[in-house]
């Protein structure tokens, strides 16, 4: 059966550890020519540079070929042709498929039509499980572990999946403790709280950022965006408060590291640059050995 | 319901000698019932009754479908629009065996996913849940993974 990675729980506990693993391993030595003679579709029916070229240089470093668009203007969705028949013929050519797509559910669907594998890089507001794999992939990599972690969710904890999905890949780890900090109309949903009350898991919510910080293992910042808002009103008043300084790093552990899954807008000011604290520009690069040790996971290459 | 009742909106719908009667559907999804049971394409004889005055329902229906009995699974589709609906099954003019609809663990079909911007919505493709709560029904779709409520409910 083929391996698909379409939602973050599509993987077992043994598969993030494989992940990590593999992505160590990429790290070390990120050209293996282990896609040689191979060619991956990458399909983005909408624009997303960051993550295409991401997963693109992953391609190219493994040594596979790529063919694909990257957005929908310049392929034949267009023309007006379906998904199912999009996917029906690229995976009569492809080895593997990458896709980004604006609706939700798209990639699950996609899977059920195609006859090789499919790694969702995005459909919608729904799924992006490679950014939550390599969230993961830094945090192990910078605190050594993926057990006992004190992670600060910061913002827009109410649409935003990347803190989702990474909720429910920390809770396959023992002891993690999750702070959450945001506004009462962006605050964590009641079902993901209703998950880790079912489990057992200790969670504890802020409306105010300040100095809770101090216990943090992790701070991961998200965007607080203003179409998420009826009232303007309200925007404006939350839109500063949910703003990291360098000035609130003075009592955090040395250890602790600042993730955000980029682009930023004003949420981490840029006094925090270039306190080594700040981890998000490496976390992007980590990107890069993560999906190619999902792209070697999804091939059995490895 | 009474038995006076009971008969007498018997005698509004011919009896059958063999086959299913599908009691206590609510009058306005009558159609909806027989086009999930895909009765539009049998070829046996059916015979069905709208607006009866029922004790429970505001208007009932009712359909007597001639040589033919439906599995649970099948008939169980019908649960999210007639969740009170009752099955004789009658054999020789004698009902049988009565049977319950019951609300399934997956829906498949019939429901649309709440979410204008699922894939299910946008292109065509057979929607697809797991039921996560009986009463009131909540409904996970299989693609977008977003919960459609039953005050959302639209079907299909
Ligand atoms: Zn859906």
């Amino acid at each position: 059966m083929k391996r698909d990675l379409i939602s973050i729980t599509d993987y077992s506990k043994e598969d993030y550890l494989r992940i990590m693993e593999l992505a160590a391993d990429f790290e070390r030595n990120p050209n293996q020519r282990l896609l040689e003679g191979k060619v991956v579709a990458s399909l983005f029916f909408e624009p997303s540079t960051r993550t295409r070229l991401s997963f693109e240089t992953a391609i190219n470093r493994l040594g596979g070929r790529i063919i694909g668009f990257t957005d929908s203007n310049s392929s034949s969705v267009t023309k007006g042709e379906t998904l199912h028949d999009t996917i029906k013929m690229v995976s009569n050519y492809a080895d593997l498929i990458v896709m980004r797509h604006p609706l939700e559910g798209s990639a699950r669907y996609a899977a059920e039509v195609s006859t090789i594998p499919i790694i969702n890089a995005g459909d919608g507001a729904n799924q992006h499980p490679t950014q939550t794999l390599l969230d993961m992939y830094s945090i192990q990599k910078t605190q050594g572990r993926l057990d006992n972690i004190n992670i600060f969710m910061v913002g827009d904890l109410k649409y935003g999946r990347t803190v989702h999905s990474l909720l429910m890949a920390m809770s396959e780890f023992e002891n993690p403790i999750f702070n959450f900090i945001a506004p009462e109309e962006l605050e964590m949903p009641e079902e993901y709280k209703i998950f880790l009350r079912d489990k057992g898991i200790r969670y504890f919510e802020h409306r105010e950022f300040t100095d809770i910080i101090s216990e943090a293992d992790i701070v991961y910042m998200t965007r607080v965006q203003k179409e998420r808002f009826s009232d303007p009103i309200e925007y404006e008043q939350v839109k500063n408060v949910y703003i990291l300084r360098n000035s609130m790093l003075a009592n955090t552990k040395p250890t602790m590291r600042i993730l955000h899954p980029l682009p930023r807008v004003n949420e981490i000011h840029t006094d925090v640059d270039s306190s080594e604290k700040a981890y998000y520009f490496q976390q992007a690069l980590n990107g890069m050995y993560t999906r190619e040790a999902i792209i070697a996971h999804t091939l059995n290459l490895k | 319901m009474s038995d006076k009742i009971t008969k007498k909106l018997k005698l509004k719908v011919s009896a059958i000698s063999e086959g299913t009667v599908i009691d206590h559907i609510p009058s306005e999804n009558l159609f909806k019932v027989i086009s999930i049971l895909e009765l539009d394409k049998t070829p046996n004889m059916i015979t069905f009754g709208a607006n009866l005055d029922s004790g429970k329902l505001d208007k009932k229906a009712i359909i007597k479908v001639s040589h033919q009995f439906f599995a649970d699974d099948d008939i169980n589709r019908i649960a999210l629009i007639a969740p009170n609906a009752k099955l004789n099954i009658i054999k020789d003019y004698e009902v049988v065996e009565k049977k319950i609809v019951e609300v399934p663990d997956r829906v498949v079909g019939i429901v649309k996913c709440f979410n204008p911007k699922c894939i299910t919505n946008n292109e065509p493709v057979t929607t697809s849940f797991k039921v996560i709560g009986k009463e009131p029904l909540a409904l996970k779709c299989k693609y977008c993974e977003k919960i459609t409520h039953e005050h959302q409910m639209v079907i299909k």
